[in-house]
């Protein structure tokens, strides 16, 4: 299983890019292998770890990209995490936080409870889905190419976008951040808010 | 204070919501909240979300605290029963304060069975979330019992519920 070789984007080095000289960006992240993923590869306060919460990530993103709105904000989950909380993208398109994007790594499993295919596996078309809801900038990315362009789109243009990433099924080391949720909060607003 | 029927306690809630410095409002209707929402909707200095269901506004008010905006959640009895994971592994887990305004139904004058289990178990649910539940039945303690529950939330970090019971609100009718 680990010696996987898809040719999908590895989701590691997504994550990397996206953080990428990230200037004021804030990081949320969604519960397992993307909150390991951002531990591996950023070691900043002002990234929002989630142990739980499953299918809340991305409404944390608009509620922090609406009291932020100067500042870009990033919501990386998991396919599964999503589709759990699918609602939410019609919330966020009509709130249109310009600020706020959200980057899927989709491998199309739930990689922390036995790699159960998900619903994206069987023909689920999430970015359909966004732009369904009124999301107009919404694709599916497979390359390192796209990964960089929607990065500099989360930085130079009006948003609120949406990606799904096809990323590797390989398993990857889980990175475990801070656990202690009282502690990654008081971190995050005293690196945003000085408290 | 009087106490009677004319007195406008959802003013008084919208009051005490600006008076908290209340910039963030998660919403999914309740014919209970209608004014409610209206006062909040018609003043520039709260946001208001409509929501597609409950939950989401765990993790909307969540979000707005961590970039330094204080948020509140209106919805019906029976919205509580939607949240109660994200309170536990968001609200509870990372002491993250909520301020939930829930309008009862189920109990005074009910004419829809279907309300009544959750009705029923909307404050034992959120009792047993260690959530601080506080319930208003007359107009005059309204504002106050929003007031003191928002200082609960907001300066002490906590998850706190007030509960405007349908004696309050009055009961839904149903023709037959």
């Amino acid at each position: 299983m680990n010696d996987i070789d898809d040719g999908r984007l590895d989701r590691r080095e997504t994550v990397a890019e996206m953080l990428r000289d990230r200037g004021p960006l804030l990081l949320v992240c969604g519960l397992g292998g993307t909150t390991w993923d951002a531990a591996a590869v950023s070691q900043s306060p002002l990234d929002f770890h989630l142990w739980g919460a499953m299918g809340n990530a991305a409404m944390i993103g608009l509620g922090l990209a609406l009291a932020q709105p100067e500042r870009p904000v990033l919501v990386v989950t998991g396919d599964g995490e999503m589709l759990m909380g699918m609602g939410a993208l019609a919330t966020i398109a009509v709130q249109a936080p310009g600020n706020l994007s959200i980057l899927l790594l989709d491998n199309e499993l739930y990689g922390e409870t036995g790699r159960q295919p998900t619903h994206t596996a069987l023909g689920v078309d999430l970015p359909a889905v966004a732009r369904a809801t009124g999301i107009a900038d919404a694709e599916t990315i497979t390359d390192m190419a796209g990964i960089t362009a929607f990065r500099a789109r989360m930085h130079g243009s009006i948003g609120p976008r949406f990606a799904s990433a096809k990323v590797s099924r390989k398993e990857q080391d889980m990175v475990l951040p801070e656990r202690d949720g009282t502690v990654i909060k008081n971190r995050f607003r005293s690196a945003l808010l000085g408290e | 204070m009087s106490d009677d029927a004319s007195r406008d306690w959802p003013a008084d809630i919208h009051r005490a919501l600006a008076c908290a410095d209340v910039g963030m409002i998660g919403v999914v209707p309740d014919a209970g909240h209608k004014r409610l929402i209206d006062l909040c909707e018609a003043d520039n200095d709260m946001r208001v979300v409509a929501l597609t269901t409950e939950e989401e506004g765990i993790g909307l008010v969540s979000g707005a605290w961590l970039g330094g905006v204080r948020g509140a959640l209106l919805m019906q009895s029976s919205g509580v029963g939607n949240c109660i994971n994200a309170i536990a592994s968001l609200s509870r887990a990372c002491q993250l304060p909520l301020l939930l305004i829930a309008t009862m139904r189920g109990e005074w004058g009910e004419g829809n069975p279907w309300q009544i289990p959750m009705g029923r178990a909307t404050p034992k649910v959120l009792d047993t979330m260690g959530v601080q539940v506080a319930r208003a039945d007359r107009p005059s303690e309204v504002g106050e019992t929003v007031t003191a529950m928002a200082d609960l939330a907001f300066k002490s970090q906590t998850t706190t519920a007030v509960l405007l019971s349908q004696r309050l609100i009055g009961a839904k009718s149903f023709q037959d």
